[in-house]
Parts: structure tokens; C-alpha cells; sequence
């Protein structure tokens, strides 16, 4: 996480985006099939890919694409696809611990980021450029995006008092009204135990203890009448945008489309956000030709220009440093998007860190017992 | 089919054998073999449904299914400790003894190479919970442990055993590989292991394997009586021999990895007794451990015992389930009767418009409708809203008609509702209305003829229709799951989940399974009270 400090100054530079000259010294593909079939997300995020990396790839080799929004099924379905040997997918958009579950069981290719990704335009080589953020050997970072929480600003009930830290989530005197939280442990834990008086840095080895989840689950159930649960990021700013609920967590991108894009009465709390990275995988076992032109395509979709371009559409942070710099304006409104970045230094004055490792090894259990409590 | 049956009236005389066919064959076998063409032809004209029908749909269901008891993954992965661990007494206290470590060593050694390691892990975890993360560990430690000593140790003995032909001689042997079972084992496991490291296959005659197969020997010739390490000293196969002669009395002084003690170091799990017991009860292929979880129990030393209670959940949602499907096929039954008699009833010409009015919804896609509920029963929603402008309910007590079992049920019961008006509306087409009024002309009332007429003719069209909504309620996932919160949602919901999320496909099965009998079981009920020949479509 470190590298997200160094991209935040970077970030006030905010410079002009520059023309696509990168593009023009792509080279050829050797001995590559002439289609693509590329997961994602659906929304305005796979909108922000198609009109960052795919409608330029397209227009440089004419390569077909092919869509297909199932990265929220995607290790279950490339798992199926595992077994009965026969995967569709070139090209999946993950969150990293599911990169790197699927790496861990062998469904994701490796790759190797100074031989298969480009250089940043200075030279620097792209294990560098991505640092830290290379979470996994088969993981290709995208975005740095967080999980953080939106509120109402015109609830009559809470007497002009805005929400200032992560706890008013759990303050229901102060703050009354429905929170939407996501359906799962993963976050909701962690944000339970800080505003249960632990330690930030303590927050993993207190949850690696069966006092420590029923600590957390505990604290959950203190305003567990009053969650709306979600499993979609676009249903809290739908519930907000109702009124439904008051406050609500969900990923930066789509709260500022909420605000900006719709202008809801709705802000953001930049407080104890979770950092988390999205990023491309290679399923494994690929014919030679099509997993040629699925590194093709992740060459020249993770470079510096296109990870700077990907950000006029969506306010995620780009995975490479050297993008940073060329963060500019959103393509239709036309303002700053550098101020709505996950990264911007205004914004992360209090991160909290995602332990990826603690969580592939804790995962399974913390679902169960979490699953449990909510049918309680 | 002509010769049949043109039957001539000449061959009626021929005795006992009956009538024979123009060409002289008795009539009743001719019959029999054109029936049976005629058969075979009509089996062959629906065939390409049949295949397509078992293709399609009976074995990959019944394939599902079989995986609520399948279980090879761990004999698959771990193959080498599963057989070692066989002979272990689980009730000893004891951890197993450093041969069943040293053949998880092994296994590991390649699985965490193939990368199948945390497979096992998550597949161990269900039922073992914590053993997930022993795997992934150890998966990542695996290549620090020493594992050079056994190999020295025979080396020592013998410089010979360092080299290929050692082994060769050794995997010539008659003895091989049913006295050398792990041994076998772990060359197997080298071999594969070699050829994922270094992408090509393994040569024995110039390569020796890995210090774990030396150890595997060393635990194969101390399970052996010394007599059969002399008789192979002695044996006619001269190399063979000669391999062993040395080995003689030797065979303890070879020293150990010392696995136990390192796996302890690495993760501590591997010291508990839980995890090995887990390990062994779940070494068969076929195993029991899915549907108990499906009814919230657990196989542990005791014997099969309920979880405890803040981890129970199958069992409340099955019977939830069932409840739900009941009241929303009892709602649709009194929502749906009104709407299919005014149908019956009306011109035709007004009827199909009222019919379009039914069908409409129906047509219109599953989620549109459900988000369209959300709309109206939502806290701020406009049904609430219009409670509160005409002051019926005021700001603070909004209704709380979503994400809670009130909002499934509405929704189900409209998204469902053509499913019953449909069977009712065909039923009642065909009662006559002659019926009801010889009835009130013998003087029976509106509500007397009704009850005592037209009702128990009705009675068919109720139960298909009950069929059809309580069991496409029973399996209903996407709206319980958008419209249901916590309390609302259905066994179904819990199944999605883990064929999507948790990946627990065998317990998805095994809840899957029970759903199926409970349907089948309910269906034979309804046939045994109502009589499914009075349940009519049309």
C-alpha cells in the first residue's frame, strides 16, 4: 500500500491527457487468433474499459470483441469451465483475492510483469511502475478503488449533524435511519471491530480468534434491525438515492456518480475507506494463439496512457504510478477527477489497510459463521 | 401390417396352432412382430427427444446430484497420506507416526506444485473449519523442508543407492510395488512432479528422485519384517540383491526428516488431533458429510450430533421454505379464483381482454417486475407514501413491507398468480352454466349451489394450479433474494449461494437433493389425499 502514497502527490499535478502515442509503436501480433472475449463487470465500469482499451485496440487491429458481464460469478464459472476443460474466456476482470484464489487453484495463468507488460513510457520497468500492488503472480492491476461509505445530507432526524467518522454508522441515536451494508464478512468485520474500540493495526490478529469474531459479530448486531443488506454495488446508491437508507457502503465509483453524475443529496465519507485493487487475469489452459493475443490485448491495455485514460470515464485510481500524472478531466462533465480519487491525499487521511493473505486463509470460515448470524 | 389384416378365412381350418397369415405364419406371431415394428418405429420417431432429454438434462442433474456423497478430492490429492493414514487409530491420542507425515510432505510437495493444495483445504474446511488455512500455509512453506536425510542415509550405506540404476533395479523387482506401496506412491508423485518443474518427462535413467522418495523407502523396508529385506538380499535378482546386501540390519540406523516435528513447526495445525481425524474420516470416496450439513449436523468423535445452535440455519430454512410456498399458493388460490370466474364468466370478447390483462404481467421480464415492487413497498416507497398523505399511518411508523418475508410473499404471489388462473380459468370454461341453474331451479341458494355445484367441479383446476405455484415457489430464487432481506429468503437462495459464492457445490447438492425429495414426497402425499387424476389443465 505504500505505492498509494507515492501516487497521491502525484496526483495534484493533474496533467493534460495526452494523444495516444504509445499506440502507434504497438507491435504486431504473432501467430494470435482474431477474437476476443473479454469479463467484466457490465455498468460504467466495463464502459470505461470499452471506451479506454478496447475501442483502441479495436481501431489499431481489428480484432472482435466479445463482452460478457460475469466477472461477479467469475471463479465459480471458471472453475466449471476448468473441469470440463473447456474455457471460453481470453480475459477476466477480477478483484484481486479472487485473482488470487484463482491463482492459488491453478485456474489463472502467471505472468510475468517486465516480460509480458509494458514498460512505463520513462523506461522504468512494470514491476516497479506497479509496485506492491502485483498482490499475485497471476494478477494484472487495473484500478485502486475503495469501499467507503455515502450519506444522506438532508435527514431531518439527524438535527444538521453530518456523519464524520466510520463509527456514526454505528451510532443509530445520533445518526437514526436503515445502513446498507454488504452482504458478506469481508469489511463489515473489520469496520465493527475499529468502532468497537480496537486498534487498527490490531483489527487481524483480534479477528483470528473466536472471541474476535463473535466480538465483531456482536457489534454488527447492535444495528442489525436497522441494515439493509446488499449484494450489488449498484444498490446502495439506488437505496440512497430513495432515501431508503440513510448511510451506506459501497465502491467510490459509484457514490460519485450519485453525486456528480445525478447530483443525489448524497456525500461522501472518506473515512477508514478499504483500499482494493481490480485487475485482469488470464484463465490457464488457453490454446497458444489465443492466450498470445490475450497478453496482445494486456500489453496494450495496462499501459500508462490507457490506465490514464480509463480514469475521464470512472473515478478509480489507475495501478500504475506513472499513470498518475496524466489523471485529467472526466470525459463529460468535464471536471477534475484527480479530487475524486480513491488516492487523493484529502481523501485517504485515514485508509485502512485490506490483509489479502488473511483473508484468502480465513475466508471460507468467516462466510460460514457470518452466513449463520445473519439468518439468526 | 397388410399381411395381418387381410387375414384369410382359408387358413381358419389349419387346427390348434390358430389362424394363419396368406404366407403361412400363425396370425398371433405376424400380429406381434408388426406391433413391434410399429413400436420400434414410434420409439425411433421420439428418440432424438429422449437422447436429447437424458443428454441435457438427466445426467448433468443426476451428475449434480452425485456430488452431495462424491469425494474423491482427497484421495486424488493427498493419495499418499490417505493410504498411510488408513492404519492410524483415531481414538489414540496419539498423532500419526512419522510415515504418514512423511508422505504428506510428499503429497504436498506436488500438490502445492499443481497448485490442487488449497482445493483440498477449502473442500477439508467445510467440515473442518480452520484446516483451510493449515493448507494454504504449509502450500507456501513446503519447499523449505529438509528432506536430504533419509536420502543420505542410504547413500551412506551404500553409495549405489545414489544412483539411477538403483532404482531402476528397484522398480524391476517383483516385489514392486506391492511391498513398496509408498515408495510406488511417491515415485508416481515425483514423476508428476517433475514433469510440471521441468516441463518434459522424467528419465530414470538419468535422474534419481527427490529426498522424499528415499524417505518413503525408509518407511516402506521398517514396515517390513527384517526376513523380507534378507530374502531380497538373497534373491536370484542378482542387482537386486546386491542393492540390498548392504541394507541388511542396516535399515535402522538410517536417520529420519523428521517430518512431524517440522510440519509442526510450519503450522501448528498439523500437531492437532481434530485435523487428522478430519483428514481421515473424509479418506473415503464416497462420504456422508454433505447431507449432514444440510440438516445441521456433524459427524465428530461422538457420533453424528446437532450443531450448535448459533450455527444452525438448513433446517429453519427448509421448513421456512415450505411455509412461504404454502401461503403463497393458499394467496394465489384466493387471489387467482375471483379474477379466472369473471374470465369464465364474461363475453368473449371482454374476457380476452381481461385474459391479455392476466397475461401481460407475464410476459414482462422477472426482474422488471420484482424491481417494480421494491418501487411501491419500499419505506419511502409510494405505497407508504400515500399511507402517509392520507394519514392513515404518519412519518415515524412508514411500513416495513420489504426485505422481510412481507415483501416475498407479495411479490411472489403476483409474479405466480397467472400460474393459477390459468388451470382455473380452462376448468371452469368447460363447467356448464346448465349445472347451476337446474340447481337453483330445484331451490338451492346463490351460495348453496356455488358450495355444492360449482366449487367441487372446480376442484381440478385448484389443484393443478396449487401444483404448479407451490412447486415453482419451492424453488424460486432471484426474488426472495432481491425483495426478501434476511427473513424472506428461501432454501434456493442459500443453494445459489453456494454454488456461486462458497463453491460448496457438494453441499448446494446435497441441500438440492433433499429439496427434490421433499417435493417428490409432498407430490406423493397430494396423490394420496386428492388423487393427481383429478388435477386437470383444460
Amino acid at each position: 500500500m505504500k505505492i498509494i502514497y507515492g501516487l497521491t502527490g502525484a496526483f495534484a499535478l493533474s496533467a493534460v491527457a495526452m494523444a495516444a502515442s504509445a499506440a502507434d509503436e504497438l507491435p504486431a501480433c504473432e501467430n494470435c487468433v482474431d477474437e476476443l472475449t473479454i469479463v467484466s463487470w457490465g455498468g460504467a465500469y466495463s464502459n470505461s474499459q470499452i471506451e479506454a482499451y478496447s475501442k483502441p485496440y479495436d481501431a489499431l487491429t481489428g480484432v472482435k470483441i466479445i463482452n460478457d458481464e460475469s466477472s461477479n460469478e467469475a471463479v465459480p464459472k471458471l472453475r466449471a469451465m476448468n473441469e470440463a476443460d473447456n474455457v471460453t474466456w481470453d480475459i477476466v476482470d477480477v478483484v484481486a483475492s479472487d485473482a488470487i484464489r484463482l491463482c492459488d487453484e491453478g485456474l489463472a495463468m502467471e505472468i510475468d510483469a517486465d516480460e509480458q507488460l509494458a514498460a512505463a513510457p520513462d523506461g522504468t520497468p512494470a514491476s516497479e511502475d506497479f509496485g506492491d500492488l502485483l498482490v499475485s503472480e497471476c494478477f494484472i492491476p487495473q484500478i485502486v478503488y475503495s469501499t467507503t461509505f455515502g450519506y444522506r445530507t438532508d435527514v431531518e432526524a439527524w438535527g444538521g449533524k453530518t456523519p464524520e467518522d466510520i463509527c456514526a454508522v454505528f451510532d443509530t441515536a445520533t445518526f437514526p435511519g436503515k445502513r446498507a451494508l454488504e452482504k458478506r464478512p469481508i469489511n463489515n468485520v473489520e469496520w465493527a471491530l475499529i468502532c468497537d474500540g480496537v486498534a487498527k493495526d490490531d483489527v487481524y490478529d483480534v479477528l483470528s480468534t473466536d472471541e474476535g469474531v463473535t466480538q465483531a459479530l456482536d457489534k454488527l448486531a447492535t444495528i442489525k434491525d436497522q441494515v439493509i443488506w446488499w449484494s450489488a454495488g449498484a444498490e446502495t446508491p439506488q437505496l440512497l438515492a430513495d432515501g431508503e437508507a440513510v448511510i451506506g457502503s459501497t465502491y467510490n465509483g459509484r457514490l460519485f456518480s450519485v453525486i456528480e453524475e445525478q447530483n443525489q443529496p448524497v456525500a461522501m465519507l472518506w473515512d477508514a475507506q478499504v483500499f482494493d485493487l481490480d485487475g485482469w487475469i488470464i484463465p490457464a489452459g488457453l490454446s497458444e494463439e489465443r492466450k498470445n493475443r490475450a497478453l496482445h490485448y494486456i500489453m496494450f491495455a495496462t499501459d500508462t496512457q490507457r490506465l490514464a485514460d480509463q480514469s475521464k470515464y470512472i473515478s478509480y485510481g489507475p495501478a500504475r504510478k506513472s499513470s498518475a500524472p496524466l489523471v485529467g478531466k472526466h470525459a463529460e462533465l468535464g471536471i477534475d477527477m484527480a479530487p475524486h480519487m480513491p488516492t487523493d491525499p484529502a481523501n485517504a487521511t485515514n485508509t485502512f489497510l485490506y490483509n489479502y493473505e488473511w483473508w484468502a486463509d480465513n475466508r471460507d470460515d468467516l462466510d460460514a459463521k457470518f452466513q449463520s448470524w445473519l439468518s439468526q | 401390417m397388410s399381411a395381418s389384416t387381410t387375414v384369410s378365412s382359408t387358413s381358419g381350418s389349419s387346427g390348434a396352432s390358430g389362424p394363419l397369415t396368406n404366407d403361412g405364419q400363425p396370425l398371433k406371431r405376424s400380429l406381434a412382430r408388426a406391433l413391434r415394428r410399429e413400436k420400434f418405429r414410434a420409439l425411433l420417431l421420439i428418440s432424438p427427444l429422449l437422447v436429447f432429454i437424458l443428454v441435457s438434462f438427466v445426467m448433468p442433474i443426476g451428475d449434480m446430484l452425485f456430488r452431495s456423497v462424491e469425494n474423491k478430492i482427497v484421495e486424488q490429492t493427498i493419495p499418499g497420506t490417505v493410504r498411510a493414514l488408513a492404519s492410524w487409530d483415531a481414538d489414540s491420542a496419539e498423532l500419526p507416526d512419522e510415515a504418514v507425515f512423511a508422505a504428506l510432505a510428499d503429497d504436498m510437495m506436488l500438490a502445492q506444485e499443481i497448485k490442487i493444495h488449497t482445493r483440498l483445504g477449502s473442500r477439508l474446511n467445510y467440515d473442518q473449519p480452520g484446516i483451510s488455512s493449515v493448507f494454504r500455509k504449509s502450500g507456501r512453506k513446503i519447499k523449505g523442508l529438509d528432506h536430504e536425510a533419509a536420502m543420505a542415509g542410504f547413500i551412506a550405506i551404500d553409495p549405489a543407492w545414489g544412483t539411477p540404476e538403483a532404482w531402476t533395479t528397484l522398480r524391476n523387482m517383483k516385489a514392486w510395488p506391492g511391498k513398496f506401496p509408498a515408495t510406488a506412491q511417491s515415485w508416481d508423485n515425483w514423476k508428476a512432479w517433475y514433469l510440471s518443474e521441468e516441463k518434459e518427462e522424467l528419465d530414470p535413467a538419468t535422474t534419481i528422485p527427490h529426498g522424499f522418495t528415499y524417505a518413503a523407502l525408509y518407511h516402506d523396508l521398517a514396515a517390513m519384517p527384517a526376513s523380507s529385506i534378507d530374502a531380497f538380499a538373497t534373491s536370484k535378482n542378482t542387482d537386486a540383491a546386491a542393492l540390498f546386501k548392504n541394507l541388511v540390519g542396516q535399515v535402522d540406523s538410517i536417520p529420519s526428516d523428521d517430518f512431524k516435528a517440522q510440519f509442526a513447526d510450519i503450522e501448528k495445525g498439523w500437531a492437532e488431533l481434530d485435523n487428522w481425524q478430519a483428514i481421515q474420516r473424509l479418506s473415503p470416496r464416497i462420504v456422508d458429510s454433505y447431507f449432514l450439513a444440510a440438516i445441521d449436523a456433524e459427524r465428530t468423535a461422538e457420533g453424528i450430533e446437532s450443531k450448535p445452535d448459533n450455527e444452525r440455519l438448513y433446517l429453519k430454512l427448509f421448513v421456512r421454505t415450505i411455509f412461504m410456498s404454502l401461503v403463497i399458493t393458499g394467496s394465489c388460490i384466493l387471489l387467482g379464483y375471483p379474477v379466472a370466474y369473471l374470465l369464465a364468466n364474461l363475453s368473449v370478447r371482454a374476457s380476452n381482454m381481461v385474459l391479455i390483462l392476466v397475461l401481460l404481467p407475464f410476459w414482462t421480464s422477472l426482474l422488471v417486475r420484482t424491481s417494480a415492487w421494491k418501487v411501491l413497498l419500499q419505506q419511502q416507497g409510494v405505497i407508504n407514501d400515500l399511507l402517509v398523505w392520507a394519514g392513515v399511518i404518519n412519518e415515524a411508523g412508514r411500513l416495513v413491507m420489504i426485505n422481510n418475508m412481507t415483501g416475498t410473499i407479495i411479490a411472489m404471489t403476483h409474479i405466480l398468480l397467472p400460474f393459477m388462473i390459468l388451470p382455473l380459468f380452462s376448468v371452469m370454461k368447460t363447467i356448464s352454466p346448465t349445472y347451476m341453474r337446474a340447481a337453483k331451479s330445484m331451490g338451492a341458494s346463490d351460495s348453496l349451489a356455488f358450495w355444492r355445484i360449482y366449487f367441487p367441479n372446480t376442484v381440478p383446476g385448484i389443484g393443478a394450479g396449487s401444483i404448479l405455484v407451490f412447486i415453482l415457489s419451492i424453488g424460486y430464487y432471484i426474488t426472495p433474494e432481491l425483495v426478501g432481506g434476511t427473513t424472506g429468503v428461501f432454501i434456493s437462495n442459500r443453494i445459489a449461494y453456494h454454488i456461486s459464492s462458497s463453491l460448496n457445490w457438494g453441499l448446494a447438492a446435497a441441500l438440492g437433493s433433499i429439496l427434490l425429495i421433499l417435493v417428490l414426497a409432498l407430490y406423493w402425499t397430494y396423490d394420496r389425499i386428492v388423487g393427481i387424476d383429478n388435477v386437470k389443465l383444460g
